[in-house]
């Protein structure tokens, strides 16, 4: 059905200095694809993610992207207002943070409606009734549409930035342990929430997690990282279920069983 | 007098400092909109009263020109008073209260209300050169978004204001795209002076002293205000007409009388508003008097 995928990395290393970030990562990602990245703090995931999501210049490797008319483009060779112009429209970056990913001082709907405004929308009531429509998407009431983030639960947030993100209808998005900091049920809620959207879009997304039952929820195939490198790389279930690596049977081993 | 002068060079600044600022306003001429980086200097007086104008006017002005300088359109308060005295004294150059008669118009926060020739360089004096300055507080970022174009944010800051007051609240200082590139900010003139600055015949000028950049507007250059489809830009209307000289859609100032609710508005343009009077134009707070001389 399809048959090229949408994002190729190929030995991307990123060294600061003689310590290593992550090292020579390969990897394909299709659409409509969930990808997880697990492993323990200060294994590389966000590195991987920040270079793939071009927010980091890779020491070496080359990431390229089917754009919209078919054909790759290597991430790094483009101009970067080209980069710019493709991170607002066609991916979106979920920060673990919410703060980061918003603009905290100005309303819900304005949020929500930088990217419109951002790719040239110019009618203040359709960019009002696109914003309303998302906020109902994510589960945020119509009448919050004028309140600014700083009002809004950690959850609410999150949900928030989700919106923002996906308004202007991506195929690909990175997310940064995007239930990090939010309580249990608003947790579960949420990843409800993410996998329906995904679901419904058709999106591919990079999920970065330390959360091995975010990335059994939400992924179709995970990559298990220490170090730097890639131990471990497989489906989801058959990672979390038959672990081969011993780093990696430590990790599931370790859940805590309730 | 002209003895006294020796201890200064004509318009105060050195000619080397003026050669480097004429080159800022070359390649600010020659990108519309732009703000050129220069290396601005100390001036005899404070940040906040005009010291990028002051510079750019000393550079641009010659011994056979004609000073005007408006401050919130008035030729007598005391920033329009002491920058004129400061020309009058280091460069020994013609000043005047009329706007016809001007070659060159130093402004703070207004653009006359006769309309400017192509003989004329209007100099206006900026605060905050960078439009996007209180949306996005990083000078790295706002170069890298007026270079790549992204003027986006820039809208989110006028649909909030449509979404908290219900319509376009930023009545000065409002935001243009000048020549279909570059978004501007005219310095905080009201935006009923916006549509002025569109396809002048003048010359503008633009001087940020303490954040040393200098920007320009071409004559016959498009200046378009940033707005919503369904929510058009438009400046501001007067239900009345000068008190003191009759003069209708021009901008007025609202003047406390006493502390009983007394007021009047009269023409912010000092020129222009006696200019009339002299033509034999009188308003209301001005004809009962005549009533009761006669």
């Amino acid at each position: 059905m399809i048959d090229t995928p949408l994002l190729k990395v190929s030995g991307v290393s990123k060294f600061y200095g003689s310590r290593i970030g992550c090292k020579d990562v390969n990897f394909e990602l299709w659409p409509g694809e969930v990808l997880a990245i697990v492993g323990e703090s200060g294994s590389g995931k966000t590195t991987l993610l920040n270079c793939i999501s071009t927010r980091l210049l890779p020491t070496t490797g080359s990431v390229e992207y089917r754009m919209r008319d078919g054909n790759f483009r290597d991430l790094y060779h483009i101009s970067e207002a080209e980069r710019r112009f493709l991170m607002r429209t066609d991916w979106g970056f979920v920060h673990q943070n919410p703060a980061d990913g918003l603009r905290m001082t100005v309303s819900a709907g304005a949020n929500v409606g930088e990217r419109l405004m951002a790719v040239g929308d110019r009618h203040y009531g359709k960019i009002r009734q696109t914003a309303t429509d998302w906020l109902g998407r994510v589960e945020i009431s119509a009448d919050r549409i004028d309140d600014q983030p700083r009002a809004f639960s950690g959850g609410m947030r999150q949900r928030l930035q989700i919106a923002r993100n996906l308004v202007t209808g991506p195929r690909l998005v990175f997310m940064d342990e995007p239930t990090g900091g939010l309580d249990v049920s608003v947790q579960a809620r949420l990843l409800d929430l993410v996998r329906g959207l995904v679901n419904d879009l058709g999106l591919a997304a990079i999920v970065v997690t330390h959360d091995l039952a975010v990335a059994r929820l939400l992924s179709h195939r995970m990559m298990v990282m220490k170090d730097g490198h890639v131990i471990e790389h497989g489906l989801t279930d058959r990672v979390l279920d038959d672990p081969r690596e011993p780093y990696t049977q430590l990790l599931v081993s370790s859940i805590l069983q309730v | 007098m002209t003895a006294d002068l020796a201890t200064y060079n004509f318009a105060y600044l050195d000619e080397q400092t003026k050669r480097m600022i004429r080159r800022a306003i070359l390649k600010a001429i020659a990108i519309p909109g732009y703000q050129v980086p220069f290396a601005s200097r100390e001036m005899p007086m404070p940040y906040g009263w005009g010291t990028g104008g002051v510079q750019v006017t000393a550079s641009i002005i010659g011994r056979q020109d004609v000073l005007k300088v408006i401050d919130q359109g008035a030729d007598d308060t005391t920033n329009a008073v002491s920058i004129r005295a400061f020309f009058q004294k280091v460069a020994d150059v013609a000043v005047t209260t009329h706007t016809k008669d001007a070659t060159i118009i130093q402004t703070r926060h207004r653009i006359p209300e006769q309309k400017l020739t192509e003989d004329q360089v209007l100099v206006y004096q900026v605060p905050i050169p960078e439009p996007l300055r209180f949306l996005e507080p990083r000078e790295t970022e706002t170069r890298k978004m007026h270079a790549l174009e992204e003027y986006g944010l820039m809208h989110v800051k006028l649909y909030e204001d449509i979404a908290q007051n219900g319509r376009i609240s930023k009545t000065y200082a409002y935001p243009v795209k000048v020549d279909g590139r570059y978004v501007m900010d005219p310095s905080p003139t009201p935006k009923f002076d916006n549509p002025k600055m569109h396809m002048s015949d003048a010359l503008q000028l633009f001087g940020a002293g303490r954040e040393k950049r200098i920007y320009a507007v071409p004559p016959h250059t498009e200046v378009v205000s940033l707005d919503f489809e369904d929510y058009p830009f438009e400046i501001q209307t007067f239900e009345q007409d000068c008190a003191l000289c009759g003069a209708h859609g021009v901008y007025l100032d609202e003047v406390v009388l006493d502390d009983r609710g007394g007021r009047m508005f009269v023409c912010s343009d000092t020129d222009h508003c006696e200019d009339r009077r002299e033509h034999g134009h009188v308003g209301a707070m001005l004809a009962p008097n005549q009533e009761a001389a006669e």
